[in-house]
Order: structure tokens, then C-alpha cells, then sequence
């Protein structure tokens, strides 16, 4: 390095910062594997989805699966409870929100926009976790016949409605079809 | 750290306020900014520095594996395989793991063998380097109850073996041997405790490291010509000077550990340690990981009871012997020259022991019989007498060449006789 | 430094006469009629795809792999730790694999009545076991348990032996778990040297791991298995087939390994070269 010429030192600082930024990239490539590993891992979003046989259950009786580390409440409806349900008014809704991720996120909380299907009303598909504090209702309890957590005195009605009591929202639905007459597919 | 005056000045207010407080800038820089090294260290000096990267990457990788794995028997083997092939870049992560070991030891053993060559053990720095003795026994402890983990066949019977040693002391031997298993053999106690202490002893290493380089720093690096910095002329600012170098050095290093993670993810690894432990069943040859092999082939070279001490025995006492022999290195060299560049003996016998330690790798894997056993032991006894004999005795006969008055003085005259370029085929001791 | 590699040379010299003395002690142990050291022939190193550090599998071949695996093999061996999920990466359509799955049953959980029946696997399954336990797997097959095949082709492989195994960083061999099943497999049928025992109820192949002989008969024969790629229907096709399925079995992860080892080496490499340039520029005043 005889020579200084005027050029020198920007061309040694773009040579630095160049390195510098190598490193940089580098290290955040180097940094993600450890963040990677610990998104759900294969095992567990292979059971992201779940079928369930319903052909068993007869009106008036319910079945609880787990999803997602979550109970499902299946349960096939009397017809006293679906029309119980479609008489309810929305203005007497707490909750006025479908709660289905089937749905829009703006669809209304009719009893139709809450059943599993429009074909098969007396089937109601929910998540049964109550929507104040995480506590699992009971099923066919509580002022309106139809859940009622014990937890905080929630009151849900025969849609899965919030009704009375401090959970803020309706149980919610998860994405769901039926993919026979009688196989539920969740997820 | 260095002992010296701070040359720090903080100069915004933010950088007064704080170091007038918690001086750790001032630390931080004084250590590793402005720090003194010197001027002619070469590339066997960056070892100190890739192992500290390794201790890092080791402790990150083992504490996102902890969180998948299960110290258990029924459960381990299978949520190690898990990890390699349903945890999202889980393989990579563990091959990470087991082959940085290997690279950690092999970064180890390099920077053991430059502070032999080099005299780096002599005063002043006998507790550095008793210090690093420790780390070696601790990475060992590690090493050998994180290769337990996966539950494999070796991971057991290696367990089983390395944990027999203690059953060769009469009557406290098997209490010991059991107040480590936890039982009357390797079995659920024994690995969750293991999990446990594996999890503990990086931690305890870092601890060292840190006195390990604090001991450093009050004292200096030693170099290749052995001869102490005796003007500022003889060395460079850590920052960029050393750090720049030592970076090379570690690109260097990665280049070979992608190597093995990538394309040889199972190379330095056993074949039998895919098969899940089974405390009925021994492989047909129990080895150890190859860094462990020398000390493996010197506890199987004794197979011949010393006098009241049996073969067992004898043979535990000296694959222990081998290490705790480094402990008392710094008072078996009698040499007044540090460095070996200037000892032509020592030199000699100094790659000898190189080529002897490599030997023992070889033969701790081979089967104990016939010639095997006869290279072990004439290896174990040259492994003892190039401290015991060797080190002492060279230090009294041999005459070493002239040294020169300083590092600039050596570093002018490579440079000007040798008229071979600067660069990284540059060692100092081509000067004439 | 050249005295230092002077010394390494010397030094390596010296070890390589050692091991090559040792080396020579070790093959006179072996006696054709009676060999102390297993295999007693070392198998053949073949040519595979997810060979070198731009191997991949072969979609084709591990269909056909799986297709002996599920008509031979699974009769005895279990393959625990693969999934049927995993199959997609064969090549296969999720609702393939889910129809494949559907072939196998799997323990429920305990029903309302506290009984255990069976049901059809779903994806998320792995491979069922062909028997119930080790005991039971041990008294079906003369007392030797038939080894389970999640990780057979990684946890089988032939020691190469100096000076080989130090060739094998250069060359990345890696694939002495397959090369070994696919000799032993082919390894049936061949004479026993003069004066060889052979225990009664084993068969006698040079290239089994463990010893001599071993308790499975040649499983695999010149068509036993209808391939639908018009591949030829022969042991030796069946065995590279099969070894390279459970090559894939037991490192599901190789392409996306290397593929990833590519990308590393490269930035590896470039970054390097920058860190080194910038090392010369700040150290070319001073002299070192």
C-alpha cells in the first residue's frame, strides 16, 4: 500500500460494512432454526383436523371429542330445543355474533347460523369452552336448558348462546363439514 | 480486567452517567477493544476464541433440544428421534449439538496442543493453565452424560462401562458407583440425573471460562516466539487487530463443522446408538466418542497387575493418571525457553506426542487384543514419559537457539530474510 | 511453518507404519471355517441418488421400497417411528395416504365399555406393529426378535476400517447402512466355506453383521413382488428398492439437509473470503 490515493477509504469502508452485513445476515439466518423449532411440530398440526363418526348419537344426546386440546361438545338436537332456539329474538341476545368460523365474521347468531348445517339443524358443533374464563360448561344446565358453567354462573342457551352471566361471547364454533351423512370432519 | 490504566472515555453523557454506576462499557472495552495482544500471534492462537463460540452455540442448541426431549426410559430414545423428524429444523438443530461436541473437542485438543508447543503453561500463567485442565474435565463430564441422553445402545453400555471405573477402588468403589447410578445399575435415575447435571455443568464451564480469561488477562497472551511484550511496539489493539483474525479463523472453523452437519451428520457418531439401550443385550464392541478413545486405549493398556494394585485398577488410575499429569505440567518443564520454536528437541518429541495421541485414538477403537494391546501400552508410556521424563530431563541438556531481544525484533527479521509474503502461511519461527 | 508440517509429516509417517503393523495383526486372526470378525465379507458400496452432497431420493424407488415393505417385510419387522402422514413426501396424495392408512388397524382408545377394539389408522398413525410385543415377536420367530426398521439403515453399517473411514470425509460416505442391507440381502444362498457349523435353524450369509449366520431365511426372491413401473422384478432391484425406503425412513430430512448444507457452504465460503480481505486491509500496516 504505497500509494493513498483519495479513494482508499471509502472503498475500505464499503469493504467493512459489507462484512459487517454478511455477518449480520448471517446470524439472523443462523438465528432462526431456534426459533422455528418451536412452532407446533409435525405430530401435533397432523391431528390439526379430526373425524368423527356421529351415527351413534341420537337426538337428545351429546358427544364430547377433543380437538385441538379442546373439548367439542356434538350434540344432536331435540326439536323441542331447535325450536326453543329459533324463538329467541336477536335483541335478546347478549352476544349478537355468530361466533362460527364458517361464516363471516359478521354473520348473525340465528339458530341457523349456528347449527352444523343448514340441511341439519338438530346438529350443534361447538367449542366447550366458556368464553369468560376458559372453565368447561356443563351440558343441558342453567336457566335456558341448554349449557351452564359452574365456574362464574355463565348461562348459555340451546344454540350455545350467552344468555346471562359474565362470558362475553357465544361458544364458539370451529370450522367444521360434513363430509358423509353421518362423518363429522372438525378442522 | 488487565490490571492496567483504563484508556476508556465516555463521551456522551449516557456513557458517563452509566460508568460513573456499573462500569461495564469501561470492562467491556478495556478487555475487548483496546485490550493488548501480541503483534505476532498466528492462527493456532484463534482456538480460545472458537471455543468460546462453541460453548455459546452448544448452550443454545441444548437448551432448545431440552425443550423437546424426555429424560426418560421409556420415552427418550423416541422423543430424540422426534426432534429429527417432526420438530420444525429439529435435525438440524440436533445434528448442531452432537457434531459441535466433536468440534468442540477438536477445537479443545488444538488449542491443548498450542499451549504445549508454545510454553503457555509456564510462568507466570500456571493457574490459567490449571484452569483450563478444569474446563477439559468438565467439557469431559459433559460430553460423556450428554451422550447417555439419546438412551442408544452405547449411550447405555458407555454409561454402564464409564461408570464401572469407580467399581475398581476396593471397598468405597461400588457405594460410589451406586450413589452415581442411583440404583444397581444405569437405568431411570441414572438418566434424569444425568439430564440434570448435563443441563448444570455448561453453565459451571462458562463460570471458568470467565476466570480462565480473566487469568489471561492479567497476564497477556503469551506468542509464538515465548519471549513477554516488553514495549507497546510488540503488540496491536485487540479490536480490530485480533478480533478481525480470529474471525477468519472461525469462518474457517464453521466451514468445517457445516461440513460434518450437513453432508456427515453421523460420521463421528456409532451406528448402534440408532438401536434403543437394552440392559440385556452388550454391542458387540463398546467404543467411546473418538475424543475419549486415547484415554480409552490407556485404561485397556494395563492389562498386567502392578503389585498390590490389580489390572482394573490399575488401568482407571491411569486413563485419571493422563489427566491429572497436566495438572503438575507447569512444574515438570524445567526449560527456561518457553516457546519450542527455540527447542529443537522438544519439538521433536513434542509431534511425536502429537502422532502418539493420535495413535491411542486408533487403538482405544480397535478390539483389546493381540498387537493392539502392545501399541497401547508402548503409547501409554510414551504419553506419561514426555511429562514425567521427557519434560524435565529436556529442559536440563537440551541448548536452544539463540532467542531474540523482542516480538518486533523477531517479527523485522522473518520479514526481512524469509522476503516471503504477510499472509496465512506466515508462521514466525521461519525466521533464520 | 514449514517446520511444523515437516514435523506432521514425520509424525503422520510414523503412525501410519504403526496402524499398518497393527492393522496386518488384525487380519491374521481370521480363519475361513471358524472367523472370529463379522461380516466376513464386506458389501459392496453401490451407486445411490441420495448419495454426495447433491443426493435426493428417487419418488419412484421408495414407492417401490414401500411396496416390499408393506407385502415382505411388515410381516415381522415393525417400523414404529414412521408415520403414515410421512408418505406424502413418497410422492403420494393426501387422500392416498389416508387410503393406504385406512388398510391398517390401530388400537383405539378404551370405549364406553372399557374395552380396546381396533380401528382403521388415520394418517396421523404410524405403522402398526406385526406383533403385539417383543415376547410375542421373539416366540414367533425361534427367540430372535425381528428388528424393528425405523432406523435400521442408520443403525447398521459395516466398519470401513483404516484407512477408509478417513477417505469417507472426502467422499461423504455415508451410506453404509444401505449398502449393508442390500448385501445381506442378496448374501443368501451361498456355500458355507469347508468345516463351517452352522447352528440348525439359521442360515448362513458372509455379510450378516453380528455372525456367521442369522434366523431369517432369504426373505426376498427374483419376483416375488409385482412392481406397476415396469422395473425389473429381481432380488437385486427388490434390494436397492427396500434399502433405499429405509434409507429415506430413517433420515426423512436428507434432501431438505443437504439442499440446506448447499446454501450454508456458499455463505459460508463468501463470508470468509470478505472477513479475509478485510483482515489483510487492516493488518497491512502493520508487519506480523
Amino acid at each position: 500500500m504505497s500509494a493513498h490515493d483519495t479513494t482508499e477509504p471509502t472503498r475500505r469502508d464499503f469493504l467493512y460494512i459489507a462484512t459487517g452485513m454478511a455477518g449480520v445476515v448471517g446470524a439472523g439466518a443462523f438465528a432462526w432454526p431456534f426459533i422455528d423449532q418451536m412452532r407446533p411440530d409435525a405430530s401435533t398440526l397432523a391431528v390439526s383436523s379430526i373425524e368423527v363418526d356421529v351415527a351413534a348419537v341420537q337426538p337428545g344426546m351429546s358427544l364430547t371429542v377433543k380437538w385441538r386440546g379442546k373439548p367439542i361438545f356434538i350434540r344432536n338436537r331435540t326439536p323441542k330445543e331447535v325450536e326453543e332456539a329459533k324463538a329467541v329474538e336477536l335483541s335478546q341476545l347478549k352476544d349478537p355474533v355468530a361466533r362460527n368460523a364458517n361464516l363471516p365474521t359478521d354473520a348473525q347468531a340465528t339458530d341457523a347460523d349456528r347449527t352444523a348445517s343448514k340441511e341439519k339443524e338438530n346438529w350443534l358443533v361447538m367449542v366447550g369452552v366458556c368464553t369468560h374464563l376458559g372453565c368447561i360448561p356443563l351440558g343441558q344446565q342453567g336457566d335456558f336448558g341448554g349449557w351452564f358453567c359452574p365456574c362464574h354462573g355463565s348461562h348459555y342457551d340451546t344454540a350455545g348462546r350467552i344468555r346471562k352471566g359474565p362470558a362475553p361471547e357465544n361458544l364458539a364454533i370451529p370450522p367444521l363439514s360434513f363430509i358423509s351423512d353421518t362423518v363429522i370432519k372438525i378442522g | 480486567m488487565s490490571g492496567g490504566h483504563s484508556s476508556y472515555t465516555p463521551n456522551t453523557g449516557i456513557e458517563k452517567w452509566i460508568d460513573a454506576r456499573l462500569p461495564l462499557p469501561r470492562l467491556v472495552y478495556d478487555s475487548f477493544v483496546a485490550y493488548p495482544v501480541p503483534r505476532n500471534l498466528n492462527y493456532a492462537y484463534a482456538f480460545g476464541g472458537i471455543l468460546a463460540i462453541m460453548l455459546v452455540s452448544q448452550i443454545l442448541t441444548g437448551v432448545v433440544l431440552a425443550m423437546h426431549y424426555a429424560a426418560d426410559t421409556g420415552l427418550a430414545f423416541n422423543s430424540v428421534e422426534k426432534i429429527m423428524r417432526d420438530v420444525n429444523s429439529g435435525w438440524l438443530l440436533r445434528y448442531l449439538h452432537a457434531n459441535g461436541a466433536s468440534m468442540f473437542f477438536l477445537a479443545v485438543y488444538v488449542h491443548i496442543f498450542r499451549g504445549l508447543y508454545y510454553g503457555s503453561y509456564k510462568a507466570p500463567r500456571e493457574l490459567l493453565w490449571i484452569l483450563g485442565v478444569i474446563i477439559l474435565l468438565l467439557m469431559m463430564a459433559t460430553a460423556f452424560m450428554g451422550y447417555v441422553l439419546p438412551w442408544g445402545q452405547m449411550s447405555f453400555w458407555g454409561a454402564t462401562v464409564i461408570t464401572g471405573f469407580f467399581t475398581a477402588f476396593p471397598i468405597i468403589g461400588d457405594p460410589i458407583q451406586q450413589l452415581l447410578l442411583g440404583g444397581f445399575a444405569v437405568d431411570n435415575p441414572t438418566l434424569n440425573r444425568f439430564f440434570s447435571l448435563h443441563y448444570l455443568l455448561p453453565f459451571m464451564i462458562a463460570g471458568v471460562v470467565v476466570l480462565h480469561v480473566w487469568a489471561l488477562h492479567v497476564t497477556g497472551q503469551t506468542n509464538p516466539t515465548g519471549i513477554e511484550v516488553k514495549s507497546k511496539t510488540d503488540t496491536v489493539a485487540f479490536t480490530p487487530y485480533a478480533t478481525v483474525k480470529d474471525a477468519f479463523g472461525l469462518c474457517l472453523f464453521f466451514i468445517l463443522f457445516a461440513y460434518f452437519v450437513f453432508y456427515l451428520p453421523n460420521f463421528m457418531g456409532h451406528p448402534d446408538n440408532y438401536i434403543p439401550a437394552d440392559s440385556l443385550k452388550t454391542p458387540a464392541h463398546i467404543v467411546p466418542e473418538w475424543y475419549f478413545l486415547p484415554f480409552y486405549a490407556m485404561l485397556r493398556a494395563i492389562t498386567f497387575n502392578i503389585g498390590p494394585i490389580n489390572s482394573k485398577l490399575g488401568g482407571v488410575l491411569t486413563m485419571f493418571g493422563s489427566i491429572a499429569v497436566l495438572f503438575i505440567v507447569p512444574w515438570l518443564d524445567t526449560s527456561k525457553v518457553r516457546s519450542a520454536v527455540y527447542r529443537p528437541w522438544y519439538k521433536l518429541f513434542f509431534w511425536l506426542f502429537v502422532a502418539n495421541a493420535i495413535m491411542l485414538g486408533w487403538l482405544g477403537s480397535r478390539p483389546a487384543e493381540g498387537l493392539y494391546v502392545i501399541f497401547s501400552q508402548l503409547g501409554t508410556a510414551y504419553y506419561f514419559g514426555f511429562f514425567v521424563v521427557l519434560m524435565p530431563l529436556l529442559g536440563l541438556i537440551e541448548t536452544p537457539r539463540r532467542l531474540p531481544n523482542s516480538i518486533t525484533e523477531a517479527v523485522l527479521a522473518k520479514n526481512k530474510s524469509g522476503g516471503q509474503p504477510v499472509g496465512i502461511a506466515a508462521a514466525p519461527e521461519t525466521k533464520g | 511453518m514449514k517446520k511444523i508440517l515437516l514435523g506432521l509429516a514425520a509424525a503422520g509417517l510414523g503412525t501410519l507404519l504403526a496402524f499398518g503393523g497393527a492393522y496386518a495383526a488384525e487380519e491374521e486372526g481370521h480363519n475361513a471355517a471358524e472367523p472370529t470378525h463379522f461380516p466376513i465379507k464386506k458389501p459392496a458400496e453401490l451407486d445411490w441418488t441420495f448419495a454426495g452432497p447433491f443426493g435426493h431420493y428417487d419418488k419412484q424407488q421408495l414407492q417401490r421400497g414401500l411396496k416390499i415393505y408393506k407385502e415382505v417385510c411388515s410381516a415381522c419387522h415393525s417400523m414404529n417411528l414412521v408415520a403414515f402422514r410421512s408418505l406424502e413426501e413418497l410422492g403420494y396424495t393426501e387422500a392416498q395416504v389416508k387410503a393406504f392408512a385406512a388398510e391398517y388397524e390401530v388400537p383405539d382408545a378404551p370405549n364406553a365399555d372399557g374395552e380396546i377394539v381396533n380401528r382403521k389408522a388415520i394418517p396421523a398413525d404410524h405403522f402398526p406393529s406385526p406383533y403385539a410385543n417383543a415376547q410375542a415377536a421373539a416366540a414367533a420367530n425361534g427367540g430372535a426378535v425381528p428388528p424393528d426398521f425405523s432406523l435400521i439403515a442408520k443403525a447398521r453399517a459395516v466398519e470401513r476400517g483404516f484407512p477408509l473411514f478417513l477417505a469417507d470425509i472426502f467422499t461423504q460416505y455415508q451410506e453404509g447402512g444401505p449398502d449393508y442391507i442390500h448385501a445381506l440381502l442378496t448374501g443368501f444362498g451361498e456355500t458355507p466355506p469347508e468345516g463351517m457349523q452352522i447352528p440348525e435353524g439359521t442360515h448362513y450369509n458372509p455379510y450378516f453383521i453380528a455372525a456367521k449366520s442369522l434366523a431369517m431365511a432369504q426373505p426376498l426372491q427374483d419376483g416375488q413382488v409385482t412392481y406397476d413401473d415396469g422395473s425389473p422384478q429381481t432380488l437385486d432391484q427388490y434390494s436397492k428398492d427396500i434399502s433405499a425406503f429405509l434409507m429415506w425412513a430413517a433420515e426423512p430430512h436428507l434432501e431438505d439437509r443437504k439442499k440446506t448444507g448447499f446454501r450454508v457452504m456458499v455463505f459460508l465460503v463468501l463470508f470468509a473470503g470478505l472477513v479475509y480481505v478485510a483482515k489483510r486491509r487492516i493488518w497491512s500496516d502493520v508487519e506480523h
